[in-house]
C-alpha cells in the first residue's frame, strides 16, 4: 500500500514494519459459534482485568441468580464480576491464571434455574439492535452502565472499558475506533462475531461513541476478512460508522499501530490513544457494552476460540466467564497426540499454561493448541547482525542491540535505545535467523533497566 | 487422539488427566511461533547456492587453477576454525556453514595463478585474525575473507599484484596477461563489454564474469539473505562517479563500462560487502555503508596505485560500520 491513501482516512492501511506469520485462520474461521452447556462449577477470578482486584460481596453458602453481582470493582481501576450461573457460592480456591497470577476465586456450584444461554447467544446475534435512538441513552448513564456491569477490554489486554470512555477534559476524543483486526494468528472469535452479530457491536459502537463524545466512529478490519466486512457493511449502513479495511500484517492490531494505520498520527512514547483524541475498543467489547445498556445484562460470557492443530475439532465457543479451560478442551473434542504447548490467547502474545483447570476469564480471546512441529525452534547461534529484527521492529527499535543490553545488565544502554518503548508483540523473536530469544531478553532488560530508576 | 475415541459422558467424570494423558505439554514465554524459514545456516548455505554460478564460471574459465585455488581455501578454512575454536574452547561451529562461505570468498578473490601456500596462509589469517579472535561468528568487525587476502596482498604482493595475472588456461581473452582494469589503468587499453560481462578476461578467479555474480547476487537479494540497499548504493555511487571522469576526459563511455563491470565490483557488491555481520543494521545505515564503499573504490581506483580497490574499500567502511550504527539509530514510533 505505501503510498496510497486509505479512502476516507488519513492514513494509509499500514504501518512501519511488521511481519507476516501463517495465520492459520482456517482451522477455525467456518465453524460457527456454538452454545456451551452450562457448566457445574464456576470459577470466578477477582482480579481478571489491569488494575485493583474486586470487592467479593457474597459469602460462601449463599446462593445467587443469574447475573447477581459477586464483586464490586470499587477502585476507578476495576471492575466488577457477575454470576454468570445460579447457584450456590462455595469456599474462595486458589487459582494460577495463565499469566502468572495466582490468586483468590470466587467459586460458584450450579443449582437450581438456569437461563438459557442459546437464548443469550441468539440475542446478541439478533437483527433486533437499535441504530437511530441511541441519543435516548444519556452519555453519564452509559459510562455508569458500563461501569457497573463489569465491561473490560475483550481483546486480551483486559483494560476496564469505563476508563477509557470516562469524558476527561483535558483529552477531548475525536474518533471511536473499534479494532476488529485480530492479527494474531489462529484466532478467529473476533471475526464469528463480526460475522454473525454485527448489529451487537454497531449497537454498542454507537452507544460508546456517544459516552465519549466522538465525531467518528471507525470500525477497523484486515482484508483478509472480506465475510465481516461484508456483513459490517450491511450494519452501518445509514449510520455515521464508517469501516477501515487494512492490510494484514501482525501486529495490525496493536492500538498505535492501528491508530498510525488508519488515522496516521503517532502516540507519543509512553502515552495513550486519547493524546490523539482516540479512544479504542475491540468488537467484542463493543457487542458486551451494547448489551450492557440495551439489554441491562451485564458481561458473564464470552466468545472464544479454540484452534490450533493440536486440538481435534477447532471451533468457536460461546462460554460463560469462569469456565474451566479443560471442559473447553473436552467440548473441543480434545487434544491430538502431538499437542505441545496450550496457550490462552494467540500464539505470538499469549500465556502457555499446563494447569487446565484455570478458568476462562474475560481476557481470554481464544485457546490455541500447538503442536510439536510448530514450537520447535533450531538452535541458538550468535547475532550475525542481519538487522531482520531491526525491519520487523513495529515500534522502529533495535531489538538486537536492546536484547544485547539486557543479556550484558546495562541499563543505561537499554534506556538509551528506548527500550520501554518495547511492547512485546514478539516480532523480532519470530524473525531471527540466528533464534535468539530477543523480545524474551528485552523483557529481563525492561524490568532491569526499571529496577536500577529506583535505586 | 487420545482421548477422543475413548467416549467421555459427563462432565462430573471428567478429570485434567483425560485432555492431558500421553501428551507432554511445555510451557515458555511468548511468542510460541517462529519463521521456519530461517537460520543462519540456511542463511550460509543461500550464500553458497548464489555462489555457484560464479563458481562453475570460475572452474570453466581456470580449469585445474580454480579447482585448486578453491579446494585448498575450503579446507584450509574449515581445518583452521575447527582448530581455532577447540584452541577457545568452545563448540563446534562448522555446521553453520560460515567457514565454507569465507573459504570460497576467499578463493574466488586469489588468482587462480597465486601457489597453494598463498591459500592456505590467507585462510589461517581470515579464520583466526578476521574471526575467531573477535569471538567467532557475529563478533568480528572485519569480513574474515577480505582480512585473509588484505594480508597475502601485502606479504606475497608480487605473487597476487596484477602483473602476476598470467593467461594460465589460454580461454581467456587476455590484454598482455593483465586484467581490464590495470590494462586500462596502465596501458590505456580497453576490452569489449561481452568479455567482461560473461568473464573470458583475467583476474581473480571469482571476480571475471559479472553476469555470474549478478545472477547469484539476485538470487541473494530476492531471498533476503544480503540487503538490496547495499549492492544498489555502491553501484550507483561507482556509475556516477565514472561517470563524471568520463565526461570529464570526454570519453566514450568505455571507461564507465570498465569500471562497472571489470574487477571485483559486482562479486564485492553482491557477496562481500553485504555480509550481514560487518555491515549496518539499518536500511539507512546500509545505503551510507553502500554509498561510502563506492566512493573508496573508485578513490582508490582513480588515485592510488593498486588499480583495484574493493577489498580496502570494504575493509575501510567494516571499520566504520559502528559508528554508522550509531549514527542511523532509528528514532522509536512516537518519538518527536
Amino acid at each position: 500500500m505505501g503510498l496510497f491513501r486509505l479512502k476516507g482516512f488519513p492514513g494509509n492501511g499500514n504501518f512501519r514494519h511488521g511481519i507476516h506469520p501463517p495465520d492459520n485462520k482456517h482451522l477455525s474461521n467456518e465453524s460457527k459459534v456454538e452454545v456451551m452447556d452450562i457448566p457445574k462449577i464456576i470459577t470466578l477470578p477477582l482480579l481478571q482485568h489491569l488494575g485493583v482486584p474486586c470487592k467479593q460481596l457474597v459469602k460462601s453458602g449463599q446462593m445467587v441468580k443469574y447475573g447477581e453481582i459477586i464483586g464490586e470493582g470499587e477502585a476507578f481501576i476495576s471492575a466488577s464480576l457477575h454470576s454468570p450461573v445460579a447457584g450456590k457460592v462455595k469456599k474462595n480456591t486458589m487459582v494460577t491464571l495463565p499469566n502468572g497470577m495466582h490468586l483468590s476465586a470466587i467459586s460458584i456450584q450450579t443449582e437450581g434455574e438456569q437461563v438459557s444461554y442459546k437464548r443469550l447467544w441468539d440475542e446478541i446475534r439478533s437483527k433486533d439492535w437499535p441504530r437511530d435512538c441511541i441519543s435516548i441513552y444519556d452519555p453519564l448513564t452509559i459510562v455508569k452502565v458500563i461501569h457497573s456491569s463489569g465491561v473490560v477490554g475483550l481483546g486480551g489486554a483486559a483494560f476496564p472499558t469505563h476508563v477509557k470512555v470516562t469524558p476527561n477534559d483535558t483529552r477531548m476524543i475525536d474518533t471511536l475506533m473499534i479494532n476488529g483486526c485480530e492479527c494474531e494468528p489462529y484466532l478467529t472469535c473476533d471475526y464469528r462475531l463480526m460475522k454473525e452479530a454485527p448489529r451487537a457491536i454497531v449497537a454498542g459502537a454507537l452507544l460508546t461513541a456517544r459516552a465519549v463524545s466522538a465525531r467518528e466512529i471507525v470500525i477497523c478490519v484486515e482484508d483478509n476478512k472480506p465475510d465481516a466486512i461484508q456483513k459490517l457493511k450491511e450494519a452501518t449502513e445509514q449510520t455515521v460508522i464508517k469501516i477501515a479495511i487494512l492490510k494484514t500484517k501482525y501486529p495490525q492490531g496493536s492500538e498505535k499501530q492501528l491508530i498510525e494505520s488508519v488515522i496516521g498520527l503517532e502516540i507519543p512514547l509512553g502515552g495513550l490513544p486519547s493524546d490523539v483524541g482516540v479512544a479504542m475498543s475491540n468488537v467484542g467489547t463493543m457487542a458486551i457494552v451494547g448489551r450492557a445498556i440495551i439489554k441491562e445484562s451485564p458481561l458473564t460470557h464470552r466468545v472464544i476460540s479454540v484452534s490450533g492443530r493440536g486440538i481435534n475439532q477447532p471451533k468457536n465457543l460461546f462460554v460463560p466467564i469462569g469456565i474451566s479451560i479443560d471442559e473447553v478442551i473436552k467440548f473441543c473434542g480434545g487434544l491430538t497426540k502431538d499437542a505441545a504447548r496450550v496457550v490462552a490467547g494467540g500464539p505470538m502474545m499469549g500465556f502457555s499454561f499446563s494447569d487446565f483447570s484455570t478458568p476462562v476469564t474475560k481476557g481470554t480471546s481464544g485457546i490455541t493448541v500447538l503442536t510439536h512441529d510448530e514450537i520447535k525452534s533450531d538452535e541458538e547461534t550468535s547475532c550475525i547482525r542481519c538487522g531482520r529484527c531491526v525491519d520487523a521492529c513495529p515500534m522502529n527499535l533495535v531489538p538486537t542491540r536492546l536484547a544485547l543490553a539486557a543479556r550484558y545488565n546495562n541499563t543505561s544502554i537499554a534506556s538509551q535505545y528506548h527500550i520501554h518503548a518495547c511492547f512485546e508483540c514478539g516480532c523480532c523473536s519470530y524473525v531471527c535467523p540466528a533464534k535468539i530469544n530477543l523480545v524474551q531478553l528485552i523483557r529481563t532488560g525492561k524490568k532491569l533497566a526499571a529496577a536500577s530508576q529506583n535505586l | 487422539m487420545p482421548d477422543s475415541n475413548k467416549k467421555l459422558d459427563t462432565i462430573k467424570d471428567f478429570k485434567s488427566s483425560d485432555v492431558k494423558e500421553n501428551t507432554a505439554i511445555h510451557v515458555a514465554p511468548s511468542p510460541h511461533i517462529r519463521d521456519t524459514k530461517a537460520n543462519t545456516q540456511k542463511m550460509m548455505i543461500d550464500v553458497l547456492i548464489a555462489l555457484t554460478p560464479v563458481v562453475l564460471v570460475s572452474v570453466y574459465l581456470f580449469r585445474a587453477y580454480a579447482v585448486k585455488q578453491l579446494l585448498i581455501c575450503l579446507v584450509s578454512c574449515l581445518i583452521a576454525e575447527y582448530v581455532f575454536v577447540r584452541m577457545r574452547g568452545r563448540s563446534m561451529t562448522l555446521k553453520d556453514c560460515s567457514a565454507g562461505v569465507t573459504g570460497i570468498i576467499l578463493a574466488l578473490s586469489l588468482p587462480g595463478s597465486a601457489p597453494w601456500f598463498v591459500g592456505v596462509i590467507a585462510s589461517v589469517v581470515a579464520m583466526g585474525i578476521g574471526k575467531i579472535i573477535f569471538g567467532g561468528l557475529g563478533m568480528n568487525i572485519f569480513n574474515p575473507a577480505m582480512v585473509g587476502r588484505a594480508f597475502v596482498m601485502i606479504a606475497f604482493a608480487g605473487l597476487m599484484s596484477a602483473g602476476s595475472y598470467e593467461n594460465i588456461t589460454g580461454l581467456v581473452d587476455a590484454v598482455s596477461g593483465a586484467t581490464p582494469l590495470s590494462a586500462m589503468k596502465f596501458n590505456n587499453t580497453s576490452v569489449e563489454f561481452s568479455h567482461l560481462f560473461f568473464g573470458n578476461t583475467n583476474g581473480s578467479i571469482g571476480e571475471t564474469s559479472s553476469a555470474a555474480c549478478i545472477i547469484g547476487g539476485l538470487f541473494l537479494v530476492f531471498k533476503k539473505t544480503a540487503s538490496w540497499q547495499i549492492p544498489v548504493s555502491i553501484v550507483l555511487t561507482v556509475l556516477a562517479i565514472a561517470g563524471i571522469t568520463d565526461v570529464a576526459k570526454a570519453g566514450s563511455g568505455l571507461f564507465i563500462v570498465h569500471h562497472l563491470f571489470s574487477g571485483a565490483l559486482m562479486f564485492g557488491a553482491f557477496f562481500i560487502a553485504t555480509d550481514p555481520v560487518t555491515s549496518p543494521l539499518t536500511s539507512k545505515g546500509k545505503w551510507i555503508f553502500g554509498f561510502g564503499t563506492g566512493m573508496l573504490i573508485m578513490i582508490i581506483r582513480l588515485f592510488s596505485g593498486y588499480p583495484e580497490g574493493v577489498m580496502f574499500a570494504v575493509l575501510m567502511m567494516n571499520a566504520v560500520t559502528p559508528l554508522i550504527n550509531r549514527w542511523t539509530n532509528p528514532q522509536p514510533m512516537g518519538e518527536a
